[in-house]
């Protein structure tokens, strides 16, 4: 648990009256490659500690790095599908400085030569207007180690009684995408800083560059913030608020900061310039490293490594392997399904573009999709903290149960009360619709002897009702079919049932 | 027997060992017989491997047995500079923070030597971290000169020079970042060769300065040099900035040793004043042998090699203190608890240990470095270097132009006593003038013997350089001159030095 106390924070809405917030967003990405950035071993996710490790990831003596072409190709994709122009010449820098879980006690990183450069990326907000973010740069580098910090009871270094340092992680292809100052968003600025975050892990996720999972630290992000007077054009001193990372955080966090800024500027003090903590938990920052002009990572040439290159031929070629942006998907996708605007950007809203795709192209109709992974489901993954994708995957619940079920009641053996006690079972993870089918008995009555009887039994209880349909009033037919479903416990097609009563009393 | 075989060249011994009349068990042990004999004045080894000398010794001379067909070198012993990583053995490069440090990986050059069945005899002394022009920066104390004790052997690889020298060895490798395969050639009477940046693998060199280390063969005569550079040069995937074209035909043009009709330009601002009037006499002598030999002369003009030892001492400390960063007692090496501290964070036992670790030269260098590199000064001093750099190689291209091949002398003076420069750094960088411009504009160079200085009789040593990737010029040059030499001289210069077996048995 955070032991640090909330500072003063003013009223968003107070903090916005009299300041605009100036948001600036650098996210790391750690590509999806087989093998690190500058040498073979392998990035599998949640390995043995230092199991995959060699000369060059651990920095030993005399070691040198080759780097991973691929690393390089999917960092021309991201700066393609940014919008960026790409660097025909570049070279990698180190930034010196001392840490245990940085093997050669420099990163290598790119300086004032990023690989991909001046892009932006669109981003729609809830209301469907659209906000441009535009993208400085991106740069490719190397993870660092981990380091566990044991004894201590934060698990920070603080207190702690010896550090363990897994350094599998240290080499793993990073691409840091920085966004230029973003002004004008005023009040939206949260909503704008999850969106960006959210719309790029799409993006990053279209490309097939990163498995982009924010909770396994696969996209991190960094959420930089600073208030200017209503009037004033000069930017104001920032904060930087280390690994943000969730959708729902980076929302937090900008707001927590804007009423943390206003709270200091309006009490006539100044906005120290230090990185923050994020606490998820208590949804506050705490202060970090105290930022100054004197830090100095003594950046130079990576004189290791030969520039990058890359020729119009491949930077084209790899332009062609851009997917279809997220946008223009989404467009297309909303009319090859039907659905209305609303319909569509609640779809968007809740993550489930692709899954709802994923699901009509496995056979489902485009509104059985969107029913069936946007009611229950979506209660449940609200209540579990998380989103449906995310929870569904928890619960190896797949597109398929969604086509699965959907044929059992066009088939005609649920009725759609039935399919949803069905789909319950699914989520309570008793096995496949027709498997859950099977073992809660659920089934419509087919056999029209059984219903035969049942009508018969709800004439008789009810002659007053049966005559009044004799005499024509149809509609008084639907007593007697609740009566009959009830009787059938449910476990009957409610249309058979209507026309057994009418060919029963009318003839 | 055992003298006859100690001083014998490399390709004579190849021959013999080639034709069954010698084993490599013999001639091993023969080199190790002399070490035992001459070492402990010389100091020429900081690791002796008999044992694992002589089993790679027996298993050549098994599998020739077998009648196998094996590389020219199998079975000639050498000696490695302590800054390349061998397997198994202690690779300290002369400091006391990687004492005890056994790399779990070979360096390419090493693994070349292996694949060529070569025995590995031991690990050669140096300046620490090969930062010296005299070994006496090595923690574990100078190598002495064979033609007098009390002078330097020259440095950075005093140890591999002087282990040639003594007879302990027919061939040894050296690391050449300033002029530390040259300089030590010059003052001991043998030849080095510094190939074109790139042309041999840098992986597993315990690197100085990235951008200058060049790794190269060391002996006693042109053609034996040759024929290790063929062994050690080559295209390797693990270095980045490894040349990928076949490697010159260094030995074919030793074999030659044709020079009629080539250019030979002397560089007038690497003659005259600042060199000691028996040196400039034996190379003036020299570039006559050259003539004589069917060669033509003409002077060149260099004039900004006046900046390149400045340039030089701004790039390598820069490079070296980021290069040195890894050494920081978490991984491997020393470690040292820092006094008075009782719970002492990493960075406190990281700071502790480079105090205790490193040697004056060494910290000298870091923050030389460190300085160089820092925010507003980066372009005054590193960037201005480079702009330096780039006219030295606009210097080499235009000179190239009139002549195939530029000569010097290699150093400007003889071997100087020991303590003569210790307190003085810069007469002691001074002593890298002629050598420098070569690593910077990464162009090859050769010294070789011609002959002793009339008013010390100590070797003088005769300084060729070629364009990038035309190493072969080197030795077409190298071995003409050396042969109208050994026929002016009757004998090869080294027979003329002491005994030191003497020497030994009156220490
Ligand atoms: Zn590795």
């Amino acid at each position: 648990m955070s032991q640090a106390t909330a500072e003063a924070t003013l009223p968003f809405e107070e903090a916005l009256a009299a300041y605009d917030p100036v948001l600036g967003l650098e996210v790391h990405v750690e590509l999806g490659t087989n093998t690190k950035m500058f040498c073979g071993c392998a990035t599998a996710f949640g390995a043995e500690p230092n199991s995959q490790v060699c000369p060059v990831c651990l920095g030993l003596p005399g070691a040198l790095p080759v780097v991973n072409e691929k690393g390089v190709e999917s960092a021309i994709r991201i700066g393609l599908a940014l919008n960026c122009e790409i660097a025909s010449w570049c070279r990698f820098a180190r930034k010196n400085y001392f840490y245990p879980d940085m093997p050669k006690n420099f990163q290598t990183s790119q300086y004032d030569e990023p690989i991909a450069f001046n892009g932006h990326l669109d981003v729609e907000l809830a209301d469907g207007s659209t906000y441009r973010v535009e993208i400085e740069r991106a740069h490719m580098e190397e993870d660092t180690g981990k380091s566990l910090h044991v004894g201590g009871s934060t698990g920070r270094i603080h207190g702690a009684t010896h550090s363990l340092v897994d350094y599998n992680r240290a080499g793993i292809p990073l691409i840091e995408i920085v966004t230029k100052p973003m002004t004008g968003a005023g009040e939206r600025a949260p909503e704008i800083a999850k969106a960006y975050v959210a719309t790029l892990r799409d993006l990053l996720k279209a490309l097939a560059v990163s498995d982009v999972k924010m909770e396994q630290g696969s996209m991190r992000c960094d959420v930089n913030l600073s208030l200017m007077p209503k009037d004033s054009t000069t930017f104001g001193i920032r904060s930087e608020t280390k690994n943000v990372n969730s959708l729902r955080s980076v929302e937090r966090a900008v707001r927590y900061e804007i009423g943390r800024h206003a709270a200091i500027l309006s009490s006539g003090g100044k906005v120290t310039q230090e990185t923050r903590h994020w606490h998820e938990d208590t949804g506050i920052t705490t202060a970090g490293r105290e930022k100054s002009d004197a830090e100095d990572y003594r950046y130079f040439p990576e004189p290791d490594l030969v520039p990058v290159a890359p020729s119009t031929e491949m930077v084209e070629a790899l332009r062609a392997t851009l997917p279809e942006p997220p946008a223009a998907r989404r467009k297309r996708l909303q009319s090859a399904w039907g659905y209305s605007d609303l319909e569509m950007r609640d779809v968007v809203n809740a993550g489930l573009v692709d899954l709802i795709d994923e699901t009509v192209t496995a056979g489902a109709t485009p509104a059985g999709a969107r029913k069936w992974w946007s009611g229950e489901i979506a209660r449940r993954a609200n209540d579990a903290g998380s989103d449906v994708p995310t929870y569904a995957a928890s619960l190896a619940v797949t597109p398929a149960h969604v086509v699965e079920l959907e044929s059992l009641v066009t088939g005609g053996r649920l009725n759609d009360a039935m399919a949803r006690q069905v789909w319950d079972g699914v989520l309570a993870g008793e096995g496949t619709p027709t498997a859950v089918a099977d073992a809660r008995g659920l089934e419509l009555v087919q056999d029209t002897g059984a219903l035969q009887a049942a009508v018969d039994k709800v004439i008789a209880a009810n002659p007053d009702v049966a005559q009044k349909v004799r005499d024509g009033k149809v509609q008084a037919a639907g007593a007697l079919i609740g009566q009959v479903m009830k009787e059938m416990k449910g476990q009957a097609d409610a249309a058979a049932a209507r026309q057994l009563i009418l060919d029963t009393l009318v003839g | 027997m055992t003298n006859e075989l100690i001083t014998a060249s490399a390709a004579d011994l190849a021959a013999r060992l080639a034709a069954r009349e010698i084993s490599s068990a013999e001639l091993t042990q023969a080199c190790l017989d002399r070490t035992a004999a001459v070492d402990g004045v010389v100091h020429s080894y900081l690791h002796v491997d008999a044992e694992g000398a002589l089993a790679a010794a027996r298993a050549i001379d098994e599998r020739r047995a077998a009648g196998e067909s094996l590389p020219t070198l199998a079975g000639v012993p050498i000696a490695v500079k302590d800054v390349m990583t061998t397997k198994g053995l202690p690779t300290t490069c002369g400091s006391k923070i990687l004492e005890g440090w056994i790399p779990p990986y070979d360096s390419t050059v090493v693994t070349r030597l292996k694949a060529a069945g070569m025995p590995i005899l031991g690990k050669t002394n140096l300046d620490e971290f090969a930062m010296g022009s005299s070994t006496e920066h090595s923690a574990y104390g100078p190598s002495r000169n064979p033609w007098d004790l009390d002078r330097i052997p020259g440095g950075s690889g005093g140890g591999s020079s002087s282990v040639i020298a003594s007879f302990q060895a027919p061939l040894a490798t050296g690391t050449d970042t300033g002029g530390s395969i040259r300089q030590p050639a010059a003052v001991t009477g043998t030849v080095g060769t510094k190939p074109t940046y790139g042309g041999v693998s840098r992986y597993g060199l315990v690197a100085l300065a990235s951008s200058l280390d060049q790794a190269g063969p060391c002996a006693r005569t042109v053609l034996d040099t040759a024929l290790l550079h063929e062994v050690m040069a080559g295209h390797d995937p693990m270095d980045s900035t490894s040349i990928d074209a076949p490697v010159p035909a260094v030995v074919e043009a030793a074999r030659r040793a044709d020079v009629s009709g080539m250019k030979i330009g002397i560089i007038r601002e690497l003659t005259g004043d600042g060199f000691q009037a028996g040196v400039q006499q034996r190379f003036d002598e020299a570039v006559q042998h050259l003539v004589d030999a069917g060669a033509e002369v003409v002077e060149v003009s260099c004039p900004s090699f006046t900046y390149a030892l400045a340039a030089y001492y701004l790039i390598l400390p820069s490079e070296a203190s980021s290069n040195l960063a890894k050494f920081d007692a978490m991984r491997y090496g020393m470690r040292v608890a820092p006094q008075g501290i009782d719970d002492p964070s990493a960075e406190q036992v990281m700071a502790a240990t480079r105090d205790a670790g490193f040697g004056d030269e060494v910290k000298r260098r870091i923050i030389l470095g460190t300085y160089a590199l820092s925010s507003g000064y980066y372009d005054a001093y590193y960037g201005s270097a480079q702009k330096v750099r780039r006219l030295i190689a606009d210097d080499f291209t235009r000179s190239f132009e009139a002549a195939d091949v530029l000569v010097s002398p290699t150093a400007p003076t003889t071997a100087f006593a020991f303590g003569d420069k210790i307190d003085d750094p810069m007469a002691m960088y001074l002593n890298d003038i002629a050598t420098i411009p070569a690593n910077l504009a990464g162009v090859p160079g050769m010294s070789l013997p011609s002959g002793l200085a009339p008013e010390d009789g100590l070797p003088v040593g005769f300084q060729i350089l070629a364009p990038a990737m035309q190493d072969q010029r080197l030795y077409a040059v190298g071995a003409a001159l050396e042969a109208r030499l050994l026929s002016a001289w009757g004998a090869p210069l080294l027979h003329s030095a002491p005994d030191l077996t003497a020497a030994g048995k009156g220490a």
